[in-house]
């Protein structure tokens, strides 16, 4: 294996030859959006993004959110349908008691047995519809909004923000990341777009400003 | 001591016998057959025209379209030559993590050390993410012939490996396949799928999901590419659509990442560039689904046995061609394969390796050496349209004539020389002199004979019919131009 590596890497400094040029980068794109995060007009083109893509989007306020979140519940979940939850979401959010909170232990198959899974967000991109997650405690590991059918997130206006980088800046590079731009979809059946195949189908974002 | 370094420092080409990087016939005589096959280019034209429309649509949308592009051309030209210390700086990173790092010099190696991690592992199967790296190696037929079952789960790959069939396009390996027949196939392949299925694409796409759910959530092993690899961090990016990759990535215990080591860019920001110009690029969207982004392992969450293979397999011998290296910029987009008037009508298939199009037409012939796909970089009209599209700004035109001198030099090495080379000397021998000049315009008019009905030349005997199989020759001028000009000067003509 040692000589495998010693062998390509001096490959590579044989193609390259002595002191191969190493040029600039010319960085003269859009490092910063022009809006700050949570502008209303971010808000506008985040929920515009959000339904091309086909997910359910709510716009809703700090005081209704706890009312918001069991109206949406009860018209996207089914009857009997469990909820699953990451292990630390806001108590503000007055998550429904029957909710099961995610404690590390369930293996994919009783990942499964759940309709949906409620978990905030890291931050999302207006201009691209984009919603991150990063493992952190109020969006739990990558399983728990894989599995379930169903992904009800809320994104909180300060972490709406314009631009692709703007969003790279916000994220640490060493956690665990998901990027997530509406349903699952493919494009593989004569290159036209299907929402819905192996993640979660139906994805209701809850904008909170 | 050093003679031996200096040979095992020897930029090799991807080896024969393994992988999918050499088709069986040229590329014009499997483009002669593609051509005959209606059904293929409706399929092609069809889907082609959709996803340029839009492409165009999310590219216009962007103000700092070319900026990116520019950065994201100067960024790989940086990588490439700074390789060997970047590939450093990952294998550190991702070790300092928790991953083991690998390295493969050509196909057979990353093979094997595939196989080993999976009989390691204890399984006789894997998921699969749709891979451009496995597939070029042969990954899947090597895993077999060790006793190990590979899943395709990307709903394309399976389409192909469902029907037994070969990838088309680098995106959408099922491109040349329409609904009518992806239902015919799913019907015939898949167990227990309902005999109702319709050719509805959402209801295919469901079939799917039922098929592979099961294989997800049992899977004790994935197998997959990557887009990119931040050397600063150790952070690997799997950019997908459905689902299928976040489940390979996230839930097996065990996870092997092929990757070729041109995969690699330096910093963490440099993704904000890639990650907008990919998916535009890609799809047409203004952001893929899923982007996964993972560095080495994290406790309590995804796998717990990450492994990483850096595969070489002719991209050092790529590399050592100053100006064609420019081929390894590739971010596998297919930006360049959907714009392409060849590839349009003549389809994957006919270009014999998996990596089609006009960016296979400059990367499968550096990989395998130029005399194993001689014909690819013929594959072309020259019109340039795949570098417009092209995010990274890789200059495929220049390339295709690069390579094409290549041959032509490589060729002129060898003991008999080639028609092509007969024909060259004989011309120059003829314009070398005025009186043959002469004589040889002499000849030329004989050709007006030919071509009188279209005023083009469509066949000509051999050895000539090499060059009318797939031009037209236009017919000569009555009068040449010294004839003219001697007409013109006696007149004495303003």
């Amino acid at each position: 294996m040692s000589d495998a590596r010693a062998t390509v890497l001096a490959r590579i400094r044989s193609a390259l030859g002595s002191a191969p040029v190493v040029p600039d980068i010319p960085r003269d794109y859009r490092r910063t959006g022009e809006l700050p995060p949570g502008d209303p007009a971010l808000l506008e083109q985040l929920v515009d993004r959000l339904l091309d893509y086909k997910a359910t989007v709510v716009r809703t306020s700090p005081d209704r959110l706890a009312a918001d979140l069991v109206r949406t519940l009860r018209e996207t979940m089914p009857e009997g349908g469990r909820l699953l939850v990451p292990p630390a979401l806001p108590a503000a959010w007055s998550v429904p008691g029957t909710a099961v909170v995610d404690d590390g232990t369930l293996d994919a198959t009783a990942l499964d047995d759940f309709a949906g899974v409620l978990t905030a967000c890291a931050a999302a991109v207006a201009e691209t519809g984009t919603i991150a997650l990063d493992g952190g405690p109020d969006q739990g590991r990558r399983a728990i909004t894989l599995v379930p059918d169903r992904h009800f997130c809320v994104v909180r206006a300060d972490q709406v923000v314009q631009t692709v980088p703007d969003l790279l800046h916000r994220l640490t590079p060493t956690s665990p990341l998901t990027l997530i731009s509406g349903p699952s979809a493919t494009s593989d059946i004569e290159l036209n777009r299907v929402e819905g195949v192996h993640g979660p189908r139906t994805l209701v974002v809850l904008v909170l400003s | 001591m050093t003679r031996t370094a200096t040979f095992l420092g020897m930029p090799t080409v991807a080896p024969r016998g393994v992988g999918a990087l050499r088709g069986d016939e040229s590329f014009p005589a499997a483009a002669r057959k593609a051509l005959g096959n209606e059904q293929l280019r409706r399929n092609l034209g069809h889907a082609t025209r959709t996803i340029r429309a839009k492409r165009a649509a999310v590219v216009g949308e962007v103000p700092d379209w070319e900026e990116l592009r520019l950065a994201g051309e100067a960024l790989k030209a940086a990588t490439m030559a700074r390789l060997d210390t970047l590939l450093v700086q990952l294998e550190e990173q991702v070790t300092a993590r928790g991953g083991t790092v690998h390295w493969a010099r050509d196909a057979n190696e990353a093979n094997r050390i595939v196989l080993d991690l999976v009989r390691a592992a204890g399984a006789d199967e894997v998921v699969k993410v749709k891979s451009m790296a496995t597939q070029e190696i042969g990954l899947n037929e090597a895993l077999e012939a060790g006793g190990v079952a590979a899943w395709e789960t990307d709903l394309a790959e399976l389409i192909v490996q469902l029907g037994h069939d070969k990838p088309s396009h680098i995106l959408v390996p099922a491109i040349h396949r329409n609904r009518s027949e992806i239902r015919d196939i799913f019907l015939r392949e898949m167990p227990g799928v309902s005999p109702e299925l319709t050719d509805e694409p959402r209801e295919l796409a469901m079939a799917a999901r039922a098929h592979l759910r099961r294989k997800f959530l049992s899977a004790r092993v994935a197998v997959s590419g990557a887009n990119f690899a931040v050397a600063a961090t150790g952070t690997l990016a799997v950019v997908e659509s459905e689902g299928n990759g976040r489940m390979c990535l996230t839930l097996p215990q065990t996870l092997i990442t092929v990757m070729g080591i041109e995969k690699v860019v330096p910093d963490w920001t440099d993704l904000e560039v890639f990650l907008q110009l990919l998916p535009r690029s890609s799809t047409g969207e203004r952001m893929n689904p899923y982007t996964s982004l993972w560095t080495g392992v994290t406790p309590g969450d995804g796998p717990q046995d990450f492994h990483l293979i850096l595969l070489d397999n002719g991209r050092t011998a790529v590399l050592g061609d100053a100006i064609g290296r420019s081929a390894l910029h590739c971010i596998r987009c297919s930006a360049c394969l959907n714009v392409c008037p060849v590839y349009e009508r003549t389809g994957g298939h006919a270009y014999g390796s998996v990596y089609p199009g006009p960016i296979g037409a400059i990367l499968s012939p550096q990989l395998t050496g130029v005399e194993d796909n001689a014909s690819l970089p013929y594959a072309s009209s020259l019109c340039g349209a795949c570098f417009d599209a092209c995010p990274v700004r890789i200059d495929i035109p220049s390339l295709l004539v690069h390579l094409r001198a290549r041959h032509v030099e490589e060729r002129a090495k060898r003991p008999a020389p080639s028609p092509e080379a007969v024909a060259m000397a004989a011309a120059a021998w003829v314009m070398a002199s005025p009186a043959r000049f002469r004589g040889g315009e002499g000849l030329l008019r004989l050709g007006r004979l030919l071509g009188r009905r279209r005023d083009r030349i469509s066949a000509l005997p051999y050895p000539l019919s090499a060059w009318t199989a797939s031009r037209d020759l236009p017919r000569p001028p009555a009068q040449s131009f010294r004839t003219w000009w001697k007409t013109r000067a006696s007149g004495g003509a303003s």
